[in-house]
């Protein structure tokens, strides 16, 4: 994973160490920290590709609001990696497009 | 280069900077801005008190110990003590503040770069301070003396 | 009710609850704290506002003082207020992606802050193109590496902080544009940078980015004070472009709940209308922080006081003589923040869109 391991000023202190898949392939994380920087770390840039013209989108505000980072978790469209915080076993994929909702009610 | 348009630097009275032991500070701080930690982390006042919050610094020299403390305070980073009185005609003691990896080892020699980054000479580490216990380190470094008022940083060399 | 948990809304919820009122905060982010926890240089300002600490140890500060009043406020993190009512006072939330509820607070303090803005320019959208803070909540907070090389977009404050947060990652400043002819930031901030070797090229802005599906490249080039392009446009070899173009306050709830706006360009954008005390032309709401204007974390701090003290005595839990002598030393803090060269822009800013009295 791509972290910091050490930094002038900053001790990281990460949580538990667990694992989730991207697009089907393991991939490991830190629980309670974002879905979007444990695939950063893991070097995954690409989120999501838009409805129209297809193109990438990612990362860009880290604070929820710009939409940029939607991603489909454990068949959930449109969550928001960046502030969806990463649990064992979960499932994120790519999302194409503007994601199909689930009409099952649990 | 907007580093050099503004006047940064106030040099110390010559006299007391040629014989103070353990240098004078030289704060570069052009702008007035809200900031006053160099004046309250000066154990001997040599910072004087500020009237208005936004004020430049302004330094009693002969109060100054050159102990740098202020130089690890320094939001900005912009103190800086030079010891004239260092080693012989050539060398000159600076007390430069340090915030980044790797950490300079002593007795190392380090790149000293001016205040656009360019190497304008070779120092060597005598010691690294951490004054405030805060992870900003001062570095105690030799440099040629008619160097003073150009090295502003210094750069590891791997 | 707090909307938002950083320093003025972290602040108006210490001042609101050891004041004697009970306090409901909620934040959208994972943790408490807002921009502050990602601050890793030392903050300006006099010992009142903490001078000389680190950003992210101020934060500290603050939620201990938060955990001290522990018995009066309710805090609700991930927590996203999504809407205002203002037919019946109702503010509506969610925890996580889709755990509603609803709140109906006695009064409210919007502390809900800023985003980014973007500069639009060709392939924008790759990954790679991310806000200043972004990068910052990415390197600080998580530790993990934004990326290699970085072009930084914009010297204010926040373009040279970053620029320097980054190379203490141990990740590579290319170099800073800036579209204007000087630096916006501190000139001791922009020292730090330069005296390390980062360039900052001033009449110059990021023309397009380069690559397929994400960012390999960008194209700078130099610009005219018409912001017309006169130079040749430059390739570099950048896998981020890092914007720190500028913030612009966040107001939906203030919109949805009937505030008086007011756009005001040196507050960067629409701001509330308030008084004195903060408070805005809606009778229970009061505004604090970069929502109320784009400012800085100290005075942010102080408006939240100011809000958190203004909501204590509307609620009668603070007498007038107390509430005046209060608000007189929370004042002079401000304008003392505020005399400075660069705090004369935000003076004007603010004079805009304060009113005489709309009283406590």
């Amino acid at each position: 994973m791509n972290l910091i391991e050490q930094h002038p000023v900053l001790d990281f202190k990460h949580g538990k160490l667990v694992t989730f898949t991207f697009d089907g392939q393991e991939m490991h994380g830190y629980e309670g920290e974002p879905i979007a920087a444990a695939l950063h770390a893991n070097g995954v840039r690409v989120y999501r590709e838009t409805p129209i013209r297809h193109q990438t989108r990612g990362f860009f505000c880290a604070i929820g609001k710009c939409s940029s980072c939607f991603m489909v978790v454990d068949g959930v469209p449109n969550v928001r990696t960046c502030v969806t915080p990463l649990k064992q076993g979960m499932q994120v994929a790519t999302q194409k497009g503007k994601g199909v909702v689930s009409m099952d009610v649990s | 280069m907007l580093t050099e348009s503004r006047k940064g630097a106030i040099e110390p009275p010559r006299d007391l900077w040629e014989t103070k032991k353990n240098g004078l500070v030289i704060i570069e701080c052009p702008q007035r801005i809200p900031c006053n930690p160099c004046h309250t982390s000066c154990p001997t006042g040599a910072v004087k008190p500020f009237s208005d919050i936004n004020d430049q610094p302004s330094i009693d020299y002969e109060k100054c110990t050159g102990c740098a403390r202020c130089v690890a305070v320094c939001p900005g980073l912009a103190c800086v003590v030079v010891d004239l009185t260092w080693g012989g005609d050539k060398d000159a003691l600076m007390k430069l503040p340090y915030e980044m990896l790797p950490m300079p080892e002593e007795g190392a020699t380090v790149d000293c770069l001016n205040r656009v980054g360019e190497p304008v000479s070779k120092g060597k580490v005598i010691k690294v301070t951490e004054p405030m216990h805060d992870k900003t380190h001062v570095v105690h470094v030799e440099v040629p003396k008619d160097k003073v008022m150009d090295i502003r940083a210094i750069r590891v060399v791997k | 009710m707090v909307i938002g948990g950083g320093p003025a809304g972290l602040s108006a919820a210490i001042e609101a609850a050891t004041s004697g009122c009970e306090v409901t905060l909620v934040d959208s982010d994972l943790a408490l704290g807002g921009q502050l926890i990602k601050q890793t240089h030392k903050f300006f300002g006099s010992k009142d506002e903490r001078a000389g600490t680190r950003g992210f140890k101020i934060a500290e500060t603050l939620m201990e003082e938060l955990e001290a009043n522990k018995d009066r406020v309710t805090i609700h993190s991930n927590c996203t207020a999504t809407g205002f009512y203002a037919e019946d006072g109702v503010v509506s939330c969610v925890h996580g992606e889709d755990d509603y509820f609803r709140i109906k607070p006695t009064r409210i303090i919007m502390a809900t802050g800023a985003q980014e803005r973007l500069l639009p320019f060709p392939n924008n959208h790759l990954p790679g193109v991310y806000g200043a803070g972004a990068v910052q909540t990415l390197m600080n907070v998580y530790g993990v590496v934004p990326g290699k090389k970085v072009l930084m977009v914009g010297a204010g404050n926040i373009g040279l902080i970053v620029s320097y947060q980054l190379m203490q990652a141990g990740v590579q400043v290319v170099g800073i544009v800036e579209a204007m002819d000087k630096i916006g930031g501190y000139w001791v901030h922009a020292a730090k940078v330069r005296r390390m070797g980062v360039p900052i090229y001033l009449r110059h802005t990021v023309k397009e980015a380069l690559g397929d599906k994400i960012v390999t490249g960008a194209v700078i080039q130099e610009i005219d004070d018409k912001f017309q392009p006169t130079g040749a446009e430059v390739n570099i070899d950048v896998d981020v472009i890092c914007m720190a173009v500028g913030l612009t306050p966040t107001c939906e709830l203030l919109w949805q709940a009937g505030c008086q706006m007011a756009f005001v360009p040196q507050l960067c954008g629409y701001v509330a209308q308030r008084d004195k005390h903060m408070r805005t032309s809606n009778d229970d709401i009061w505004v604090a922080g970069d929502a109320a204007g784009i400012e800085e974390a100290s005075s942010a701090m102080v408006e939240g006081r100011i809000a958190g003290l203004g909501v204590a005595k509307s609620l009668g839990k603070i007498d007038s003589g107390e509430y005046s002598k209060r608000l007189a030393e929370f004042a002079r803090r401000l304008a003392d923040l505020r005399g400075g060269e660069v705090g004369a822009k935000i003076c004007q800013g603010i004079a805009c869109c304060t009113v005489n009295e709309w009283g406590v």
